[in-house]
């Protein structure tokens, strides 16, 4: 079964979140591949993890205001979030504010958003940046929206496990401080991973290829789960799965 | 006793220059018309606080020269892109930018909220963000309870909040649904102004399935009609958002002339006349 890069990315997705220590997923704004991912999962799991989708309608279940999501973060009630960035380098450091020097930056983007919290209260912080490229990954980040890792003094269950981009997931090991290649999309090589990445990374000895998208679930994501994921976000439904829902 | 306006205008008028402004996010209830007639009105020298974020108010007022700090956990156009004349400000220095994160945002108005001048969050040390706010402080854990080294935020207090409902009561009762942010900033600002795109002559307070989603009028300073009033942003059941018109503004505010023709189309020009 042939299938697109989207998919890709969210049948690759899907399978880190399917472990026991897994049971609410959170999903932040504009983030239908994760979301995609958190439903897909959930399905395979039989209704485990709970997803939450803070742009849905029934599917968010937010109902204490914008500060809920954060509140139960900071409590252990989040076990699973996601986060890009404009750049992240080799220390898992990730910038949303902008290239240059601050505050008067080359190039401003939106800001960090909720990361400078998340990163560090959400035991499985998953990072998700399709664009694998030199100018995303940097050795060194530009502004530290929220780092990668913290001094042992500063309260911390959470932070970053993966990385997955469309070249490659990645599995950040916090000791080290360094990023170890998991695995490579099938057609593309630990060359090209190395070639676009701007920090040095960990590369153990016959790294595999991540694993295409099974057939079931391609086809649930086309269907049952397609639907699901249409409620919150009907076009890329629509574009990337052929899912249509009548408005 | 809650005011009752007659229209935007009348409301925008209280909006003095160098007011502290806090707006809601994208999602939750914006008052687009009531940000209409402050740029309408000329207001100059606004910090807009975004709660926790924004898009478009806050695009539209920097670009329309309103603004002089803005302090954001984000200001973004969602779907439709980044924000242009936020981002253009901020790289040619006519904007100061206060850097945040979200729950920092939620923190500071809750202080508020308590009437304590400032209350602790987990997480963000180590944050550039953290670097550049001489307001903010960390200290070690003064319980002594291991807890660490923890960051404080100071309670944020805006002059005026502005936020629109779907409906309102005759006795300054807002409804404003699960939308509780919407509470906090209301708890939070010194002056409260609404737009509504309703107003019922049964109290909001009669039956309780409608009093727990509602804002006491005691919080609320004024309020004027303003059907279709978050357009072109959405009002959960009642409208959704016009994406091609978002999309317009996403595409027209990338250059300054492009903006202020938009400007002059929607906010000072036939458009808004006509309704």
């Amino acid at each position: 079964m042939t299938y697109s890069r989207d998919e890709f990315l969210i049948t690759t997705i899907a399978r880190l979140l399917e472990t026991d220590d897994v049971r609410h997923v959170a999903v932040g704004a504009a983030s239908p591949i994760p979301g995609a991912a958190a439903l897909l999962a959930r399905k395979v799991r039989g209704g485990s993890p709970r997803v939450s989708l803070i742009h849905g309608k029934a599917t968010n279940p937010f109902c204490d205001g914008g500060r809920e999501i954060f509140d139960a973060a900071g409590q252990g009630r989040i076990d699973v979030f996601f986060l890009g960035g404009v750049q992240i380098d080799g220390e898992a450091n990730l910038n949303l504010v902008g290239t240059g020097d601050y505050p008067q930056v080359d190039k401003r983007f939106s800001g960090s958003f909720g990361s400078a919290f998340m990163y560090f209260t959400v035991p499985k912080v998953i990072l998700f940046r399709p664009e694998h490229s030199r100018r995303v990954f940097v050795p060194k980040v530009d502004f530290i929206s929220a780092p990668g890792v913290s001094d042992p003094d500063v309260y911390r269950p959470g932070g970053p496990k993966y990385l997955v981009t469309e070249l490659c997931v990645m599995a950040f090991d916090k000791d080290r401080r360094r990023f170890r290649l998991e695995s490579v999309t099938p057609g593309r090589t630990v060359e090209e991973v190395l070639d676009n990445t701007g920090f040095e990374i960990d590369v153990p000895e016959g790294v595999g290829e991540t694993k295409a998208p099974e057939e079931e679930r391609l086809a649930l994501l086309r269907s049952t789960v397609g639907v699901e994921v249409a409620d919150t976000y009907p076009g890329f439904a629509r574009d990337v799965l052929g899912v249509e829902v009548a408005a | 006793m809650t005011d009752y306006l007659n229209d935007v205008d009348a409301l925008a008028a209280q909006v003095p220059d160098g007011a502290m402004l806090a707006l809601p996010p994208e999602y939750s209830f914006v008052p687009m018309a009531l940000v209409r007639a402050i740029i309408r009105r000329g207001v100059r020298d606004l910090h807009i606080l975004t709660v926790p974020i924004n898009g478009l108010a806050a695009d539209m007022l920097i670009g329309a020269g309103c603004v002089k700090t803005v302090e954001c956990a984000a200001v973004s156009l969602g779907e439709a892109g980044p924000a242009p004349r936020f981002s253009a400000a901020v790289e040619s220095g006519t904007v100061r930018v206060i850097d945040s994160t979200c729950p920092a945002i939620h923190t500071a108005l809750q202080a508020t909220e308590k009437g304590v001048p400032f209350m602790p969050l987990g997480g963000i040390i180590g944050s550039d963000i953290l670097k550049h706010r001489d307001d903010w402080k960390v200290v070690d854990d003064p319980m002594g309870q291991g807890g660490g080294r923890i960051l404080l935020i100071p309670a944020i207090s805006p002059d005026i909040a502005i936020i629109h409902s779907p409906l309102a009561d005759r006795d300054g009762n807002v409804w404003i649904g699960r939308r509780r942010e919407l509470a906090t900033i209301a708890h939070a600002a010194k002056t409260l102004l609404v737009t509504v795109e309703k107003i019922q002559d049964e109290s909001l307070l009669a039956s309780e399935a409608t009093a727990a989603g509602t804002l006491p009028g005691f919080y609320v300073t004024a309020l004027a009609p303003a059907e279709m009033g978050a357009k072109p942003l959405g009002l959960v059941e009642h409208y959704a958002p016009d994406t091609d018109e978002l999309a317009t503004y996403a595409r027209e505010a990338r250059t300054e002339e492009g903006f202020n023709a938009y400007l002059q189309r929607t906010v000072f020009g036939t458009q808004e006349a006509a309704e």
